[in-house]
């Protein structure tokens, strides 16, 4: 508290201090018959002078601080097309940083150089056709220089991926990242968020699926914490049930709700090609970490549950965002394994990361996924211990999607348990 | 009208002016229709929200230096509901970014440059009693005052402010389910920018028509300074791109309070499925920086504009180029609309749309390296006085070079994967707004202070100001480029997740967001010499001259002592561009462009 204290009395005198000197040095100015927009020869060459040193200071601050964090750890740029745009961006540097240091010397050198001084005019120069043309002609070029490459990159980068590439699924939620594989067929299945309960978090579409999505809009939840549409319709023509109006309109909204939904579920399940559903069975589903294989090429699709979230892959040059309602992609070849990346970055405990880069939420700075990219050994190691989404949705024991396993960990609601 | 006293009527009869009434403190200031004291109320307003937003980011920068640490500063400010045990709350650290960003870049900027220097300098520069309409002018104000509060107060209410970055995206901003400060909070921001538009639109309506037909006899366009062409156009991109803005505020509120879908689509959040179906957050982010774009040229152009003016009367010579500054002005100004997709380019939109959008990107770098050497061209053999005013013009031209530069890396589509979101971005776009922009309006304060309020800013205090805040603000924001190559993403509470797979880096990022913090702080305090400065000397400061700083526009040939309609007898007659500085065969380095050619002068 007596630390405030000191800090306002300290602001309040240094306030009182410099009003002070302030009515000192207009009493002095009046007394020396000065003007205050008159600025003397000395303040003139003093700030000439104190332009010049700033721009070395500020140029020796660039260079410390390239020397310092011009490493910038991000270390080298572990996929293909990351390491042509690194080039790219260390090309685009050495223009743009050429530019930095000649104009800004140019402009605190004139700034210094024609300070007034007295019995020497300024130079009535109002134009030049020549020089404009010199200075709109040169720039141009340079930036046609840089668009072409660039365009010529970035077409390259989002281009499509060939027949042969992996097919992988990022599937993104407030605050957790989770990877579908496409197994065996390198098909991914297809999907609907309207499937979506605890057991099909990524919303699958097989015809089990469907069915379980299908109960549970008309019966809820085996211990009634969710309620679906028949007890809804009970609870609501009981006469015998007398519901602030509260919850009654809420209870009404929630069922009108469901009953579209199911009308649209049934719809799905009329037109519904069950060939279809090998495609997603043999998925494979993985949470908190990324393995990828060294050389191979990705094709990775995006989805985004709730809000948009964005894949930001800065070890592999690699970043797009997730857009709830639509499916965004990217293809990615990783080039450098973790291990190998650790002894580069002489740092054992190093691990490739993907994190959300657009604003989510409040936990938004810790969804991350923690990326793996391996040799072929490990890489069929771990997919050897993974489980498909067949295998785990169609357990024998929880066929019902409405199990009474809803002490499950959601972070959400109890509304609907999703 | 000079200064914010309690003046007696004695002296108002020995004017000849118009208007002889009795001044309450409610006609003379919140009925006024008079551009000066509207242009004045623009700047305090936007001084005092400034310093709002300098204190959020304050309270953000603690928490990115010392992430977790309780600070005494944070619980005085933010209390045990924000900051219990005095460590910021995660989803307040989202707000205070959101409301920084919000009110520096339309409050601050918008507000405080076009609003204050339209309004003062229009009329006098042009040769006009007033505005065309002093009662929309006096409505503008009205509604960017009224937006003011509303955005204020919401950052009281119990859910919070708004907190989907200042850019607010749906899905995030529609869903109060999502983060708690999309309901109320993110009603009142929204009801907030929809005055804040009708106000500036408004404005700018004023400033055109103004421009368009009340300059004085002799007044031909192209003997306009180059402030007048800069507001000029900077009104019209706001014309044309704010009503983009508010359909996007409006489909966002119908989107949270009818039902509609426009920009959800296939949701589940917070537990609960929700029935839209088909709308995009990607329509949404299209109608967002359509107007997005241009604003930062409507809040860099006025700047550019002020520093045109600023620098060519303290060289004592013409601007370079004064039809290729017109024609970049305009260049800017039109290139501005069809680049917005540059925001954009990992949206996953059609690779090819992006590639235009880098095209036409590269493309506007060219006028403003043309502005840029002409800047330079301008002090070439000038003879230079460093007013406070001239060294924040020449702070902006260097600034303006470091901070475009690395927009040229952004630009690039290619490039921007890597770094798109990350600090590196928001180095660029601090050292071009929050330092040049900000610059050009110190500049613009220090210069036409006298014509403002009759009396001379301290200039020992614009010295210290200047050099203080130079070195403050790039200290702050020049070690943020390698923060964001690093990879350090915006918005982010802490990089605590950094510890958990490269600690080096971590390391990095942590030394550097102290640096900056550090920096800040000193910075922060550097304003308080100008605060004091300033309000000082509007009461105290020294009484000024007509032509403090012998300049050749017609603000400065109207009395020091405000008159509504600003010349005493006739409206004056120009002869001449105002640019006739240090012109051979005068007798004064300057020649006001009243001054009728003599015999055997040629016109510029």
């Amino acid at each position: 508290m007596s630390f405030k204290l000191i800090t306002i009395i300290v602001i309040v005198l240094g306030v009182l201090a410099v009003s002070q000197l302030v009515r000192l040095y207009e009493l002095s100015s009046k007394l020396r018959n000065r003007r205050e927009e008159d600025v003397t020869n000395r303040d003139n060459k003093l700030n000439a002078n104190l332009l010049l040193a700033f721009m070395i200071f500020f140029y020796a601050g660039f260079i410390y601080l390239m020397m310092e964090y011009g490493w910038t750890g991000r270390g080298d740029a572990a996929s293909v097309h990351g390491e042509t745009t690194d080039w790219l961006l260390n090309l685009n540097f050495v223009i743009i940083i050429a530019i930095f240091f000649l104009t800004n010397t140019l402009l605190f050198g004139f700034a210094w150089k024609y300070v007034r001084k007295p019995g020497v005019k300024a130079y009535f120069f109002p134009h030049d056709n020549k020089l404009e043309l010199i200075w709109t002609v040169i720039p141009a070029i340079v930036l046609a220089v840089i668009i072409i490459l660039g365009l010529k990159t970035w077409n390259d980068i989002t281009g499509d991926s060939s027949k042969e590439a992996i097919r992988i699924e990022l599937f993104s939620k407030q605050f957790d990242w989770t990877a579908r594989y496409s197994g065996e067929d390198n098909v991914l299945g297809k999907f609907d968020y309207k499937l979506t309960t605890q057991e099909n978090e990524l919303a699958l579409l097989t015809s089990a699926t469907l069915d379980s999505a299908i109960r549970y809009m008309e019966f809820g939840k085996v211990d009634s914490t969710v309620l679906g549409i028949k007890l809804l319709e009970n609870k609501l023509n009981n006469p015998k049930n007398i519901f602030i109006p509260e919850d009654r309109m809420k209870m009404e909204a929630d069922l009108d709700r469901k009953t579209r939904f199911l009308r649209l579920l049934y719809q799905m399940k009329a037109r519904h090609n069950v060939k279809l559903d090998a495609s997603a069975y043999d998925d494979i589903l993985q949470k908190d970490t990324l393995h990828l294989l060294k050389g191979k090429e990705y094709e990775i699709s995006f989805r985004a549950k709730d809000v948009l979230h964005s894949a930001y892959f800065p070890h592999l040059r690699a970043q797009i965002n997730a857009v709830p309602g639509q499916v965004t992609r990217l293809k990615v070849t990783p080039t450098i394994s973790t291990k190998e990346m650790r002894e580069r970055k002489n740092n054992p405990k190093f691990n490739y990361v993907l994190m959300c880069n657009k604003i989510c939420g409040s936990a938004h700075y810790k969804m991350k996924m923690i990326v793996v990219i391996d040799t072929p050994q490990q890489y069929n190691a771990w997919l050897k211990s993974k489980t498909t989404f067949k295998d785990d949705y169609l357990k024998p024991a929880a066929v019902a999607s409405d199990s009474t396993s809803s002490v499950a960990s959601v972070v959400d609601s109890t509304k609907m348990g999703m | 009208m000079s200064a914010i006293t309690h003046d007696t009527h004695g002296h108002h009869d020995a004017h000849d002016h118009h208007d002889h009434h009795e001044e309450t403190f409610i006609s003379k200031y919140i009925f006024s229709q008079d551009h000066k004291m509207i242009g004045k109320q623009f700047l305090i307003t936007a001084v005092f929200m400034g310093l709002v937003a300098m204190l959020l980011s304050l309270l953000f920068r603690i928490q990115l230096a010392w992430p977790g640490e309780s600070s005494d500063f944070l619980s005085l400010f933010l209390g045990e509901t924000w900051a219990p045990g005095g460590v910021l709350k995660e989803n307040m650290y989202l707000g205070l970014v959101t409301i920084h960003g919000t009110i520096m870049v339309f409050f601050v900027l918008t507000g405080g440059l076009s609003g204050t220097f339209s309004n003062i300098l229009i009329p006098l520069q042009l040769g006009a009693r007033d505005m065309a309409s002093g009662f929309l002018n006096m409505i503008s104000y009205w509604l960017f005052a009224a937006s003011s509060v509303i955005m204020l107060v919401s950052l009281f209410i119990e859910t919070g402010p708004a907190m989907a970055g200042w850019t607010i995206y749906p899905p995030l901003s529609a869903l109060p389910q999502a983060v708690e400060g999309s309901g109320l909070g993110m009603t009142l921001w929204l009801i907030s920018m929809t005055l804040f538009i009708a106000g500036s639109l408004i404005g700018s309506l004023n400033y055109i028509i103004t421009v368009f037909n009340l300059r004085t006899k002799g007044m031909s366009m192209t003997r306009m300074p180059l402030t007048i062409w800069a507001f000029f156009v900077t009104a019209i991109l706001g014309v044309l791109s704010f009503p983009v803005l508010l359909s996007a505020a409006v489909l966002l509120m119908m989107d949270r309070l009818a039902g509609t879908s426009f920009y959800l689509s296939d949701i589940i959040v917070g537990g609960e499925m929700l029935e839209n179906h088909g709308g995009s957050p990607i329509l949404y982010q299209h109608l967002f920086w359509f107007l997005g774009h241009p604003e930062v040229y409507i809040v860099l152009l006025p700047a550019l504009g002020l520093s045109s003016e600023i620098i060519s009367t303290n060289s004592r010579k013409p601007i370079f180029g004064y039809r290729a500054m017109i024609g970049s002005i305009l260049a800017i100004g039109f290139l501005s609309f069809i680049v917005w997709g540059h925001h954009m380019f990992i949206t996953g939109m059609n690779p090819f749309l992006g590639s235009v959008f880098v095209f036409t990107t590269l493309l506007i770098a060219i006028p403003s390296a043309v502005k840029v050497f002409n800047y330079i061209t301008t002090l070439w053999r000038g003879s230079i006085v460093f007013t406070p005013a001239m060294l924040f013009a020449i702070g902006l031209v260097s600034t303006f070079i470091t901070g475009g530069v690395t927009g040229i890396i952004l630009a690039d589509s290619a490039l921007d994967i890597a770094v798109h979101d990350t600090y590196f971005v928001v180095a660029h776009f601090h050292i071009v707004m929050g330092m040049s922009a900000v610059f050009g309006m110190f500049a613009g304060i220090y210069h036409w202070f006298p014509k403002m309020y009759g009396r001379m800013l301290n200039t020992r205090l614009g010295y210290a100001h200047f050099w203080v805040t130079i070195v403050g603000a790039y200290g702050v924001f020049f070690p943020m480029h390698f923060v964001g190559l690093a990879g350090a993403p915006r918005r982010y509470y802490d990089y605590s997740v950094y510890n958990e797979f490269d600690t080096q880096t971590y390391d990095i990022m942590l030394d550097l967001n102290v640096i900056i913090t550090i920096f800040a702080i000193i910075s922060a305090f550097g304003q308080l010499i100008f605060l004091f400065n300033f309000f000082y000397s509007i009461f105290r400061g020294p009484v000024a001259v007509q032509n403090p700083w012998r300049s050749n526009t017609l603000e400065w040939t109207t009395p020091v002592e405000h008159i509504h309609g600003n010349w005493p007898g006739a409206l004056p007659v120009v002869h001449r561009w105002p640019y006739d500085y240090s012109k051979p065969g005068a007798e004064e380095d300057f020649i006001l462009q009243t001054v009728p050619l003599a015999e055997g002068e040629e016109e510029h």
